[in-house]
């Protein structure tokens, strides 16, 4: 099979000891594109991404990393190939910012090439993307969760991989705070030309933000494709159990969710009623 | 590391190792006749054979200094990388069952096959102290909520008083054999041969080697095990030499001082408020540092009660029991 993707998965199963939480599936990620993965608790969005990652070894199939099997390189390459962020990473206590994102130079260094102009130079323009060179030397754990979230951000862009894979960047932020990383995500990839993949608990940030959604429900994939294609209530409603009108965002034309509780009369019942 | 940051590193490991050898030569002066730190320097530096206090130095008061300040750095880098790789502030040799399994092996070893021969004293060591260790990661394992820092600490605390028990009872049965051994059980470096550091000295310098090659790697694995997959290094392989590290550093400490209580657990946590969590500043440092306070806590030892002498393993678990309290409060 001959791709453009530099991260497919083919056939690919992943799991636990009697578990299986990534069932057979086959998807291609599309270059210099923000793809979201996008599914209820527990439908194997996160053990994919791992799986990507080469962290979680496949069951059956397996993922290729630019056009080679991902096995066939060497641990430290893949890291400069494709960077990972785990969900809720925590810094040592006493870490300063400087120092966090420059552990992004790890798989670029050697025990005698620990640290060269260059190393520094691409640690300095990760701090200044994700606005934190005036924190430099303060203590990670003294920030906010927002500012701690763009710390780790630097540290995998520092990292220098043409593809990122990010498990809910946004989990415990405010809204302004999350839709500010959204923006800085997608800044990202389409100014430097970089592939991202993200885990997103969050629909409609998905759909705000995403070039592409794949669906996930219990370790298949349902649905994949841009945000128009893929949310709509028929769908929602098979994969999230939920009840729910779509309407388009008036200024950007992309999809909305609104949930609806069980017992909601639509208004237009309700008028309908009235008459 | 910045610039800034790095000649702040140099001039503080400078200044540490001329602590430790100032502590080094105040405990090579300080004893039942005190020698003068000029006549301990000359006998180190310029000995001459006739001089009664030269001999003193060299072949009665230097080997013990040498044997704190190695032990002291052993332990307290097995105590740091012990912390970096787990991720648990109160991981040390001395609660998580490495030195208990340690000291068990050398009793059974003496006591069982009368290992006379000093060579087999590290490897026994080292293979209990890497029984003590799997032991209590098991039994915090099968715990429900498993290995979390809580269950091991607890885990540590019941297969330490086990050995102990069984150590016990086997001097209490044979006390012939052990008379020389009730003191080292204690933690002490009173009347340690120097055959028997000459035989853990490779066990030292291989554990703290290994230590300094994996300290980057160790920095990435206390930021999580996946963050640090995710910067490419093979934790697998980190983990098992770390805890080779580990077992070997504990081994030769415990061959040379028998258990030193809290060495491992105090040292990093003081090092870490000077130089942070870069386990490249916290290894050499965990060294230094490490060797310095057991010369020190030796010092006192000898002088606090003088002319009689406390174990070294009472004071330094007098002075941890409160840093531990401390850490559980602040930490758990």
């Amino acid at each position: 099979m001959t791709t453009n993707s530099p991260l497919t998965a083919s056939g690919l199963s992943v799991g636990y000891s009697d578990a299986t939480i990534v069932k057979n599936i086959d998807l291609e990620i599309a270059a210099g594109q923000i793809t979201a993965l996008v599914g209820p608790n527990g439908c194997g969005k996160s053990t994919l991404l791992k799986a990507f990652a080469r962290i979680l070894k496949p069951k059956t199939g397996h993922v290729t990393l630019q056009g080679k099997p991902i096995t066939s390189y060497p641990t430290r390459e893949v890291a400069t190939r494709l960077a990972i962020l785990p969900q809720g990473p925590v810094a040592p206590e006493g870490l300063t910012v400087t120092e966090l994102v420059a552990q992004g130079r790890f798989p670029h260094q050697t025990l005698f090439r620990q640290w060269s102009p260059g190393d520094r130079e691409v640690v300095e323009r990760a701090m200044d993307m994700t606005d934190l060179t005036e924190f430099a030397d303060r203590p990670v754990h003294s920030l906010s969760g927002g500012q701690r979230q763009r710390c780790w951000l630097a540290m995998v862009l520092a990292q220098d991989t043409p593809l990122l894979l990010l498990d809910e960047p946004t989990t415990f932020l405010d809204l302004k705070v999350q839709v500010d990383l959204m923006a800085l995500l997608s800044r990202i990839v389409h100014e430097d030309g970089r592939t991202m993949v993200l885990v997103l608990h969050e629909l409609n940030l998905a759909a705000a933000f995403a070039d592409r959604i794949v669906m996930m429900r219990e370790g298949e994939i349902v649905a994949e494709g841009t945000g128009a294609e893929v949310i709509c209530p028929d769908q929602l409603r098979a994969v999230f159990d939920l009840r729910s009108d779509v309407i388009a965002d008036p200024e950007t034309g992309r999809p909305v969710c609104l949930p609806r509780t069980p017992d909601h009369v639509p208004m237009r019942a309700l008028a309908a009623a009235a008459e | 590391m910045s610039a800034k940051r790095t000649i702040f590193a140099a001039t503080g490991f400078w200044l540490c190792l001329g602590g430790v050898v100032l502590a080094f030569l105040w405990h090579i002066s300080v004893g039942a006749k005190a020698i003068p730190l000029g006549i301990v320097w000359q006998a180190i530096t310029a000995p001459q054979d006739g001089v009664f206090d030269h001999v003193v130095v060299r072949d009665l008061r230097m080997p013990r200094a040498i044997f704190a300040i190695s032990v002291g750095a052993a332990l307290s880098v097995a105590g740091a990388l012990m912390q970096g790789v787990t991720r648990n502030p109160l991981a040390e040799p001395g609660i998580l069952g490495l030195m208990a399994g340690a000291t068990f092996a050398v009793i059974i070893g003496i006591g069982w096959f009368g290992l006379a021969g000093t060579a087999y004293v590290p490897l026994f060591a080292a293979i209990g102290a890497l029984i003590g260790a799997v032991l209590v990661w098991t039994i915090a394992s099968a715990a429900p909520g498993g290995a979390t820092p809580l269950t091991l600490i607890l885990s540590g605390a019941a297969v330490g008083g086990f050995l102990y028990a069984i150590e016990s009872a086997a001097i209490l049965l044979n006390e012939d054999t052990f008379r020389n051994f009730r003191v080292w059980l204690s933690g002490s470096l009173a009347r340690r041969d120097m055959a028997t550091y000459l035989w853990a000295l490779p066990w030292f310098i291989a554990g703290l080697i290994a230590a300094l090659v994996i300290a980057r790697q160790v920095t990435a694995l206390a930021m999580g095990e996946e963050t640090a997959a995710g910067l490419g290094v093979d934790t697998f392989r980190i983990k098992v030499i770390a805890l080779g590290a580990v077992v070997v550093l504990t081994a030769a400490a415990v061959s040379v001082a028998g258990p030193l209580g809290f060495v491992g657990l105090v040292i990093p946590h003081v090092v870490r408020l000077f130089v942070g969590s870069d386990y490249r500043l916290i290894v050499p440092f965990s060294a230094i540092v490490g060797a310095g306070y057991v010369t020190l806590v030796d010092i006192a030892a000898r002088v606090v009660l003088a002319p009689v002498e406390i174990s070294t393993g009472i004071v330094t678990t007098m002075l941890g029991a409160p840093m531990f309290i401390w850490l559980v409060r602040a930490k758990l």
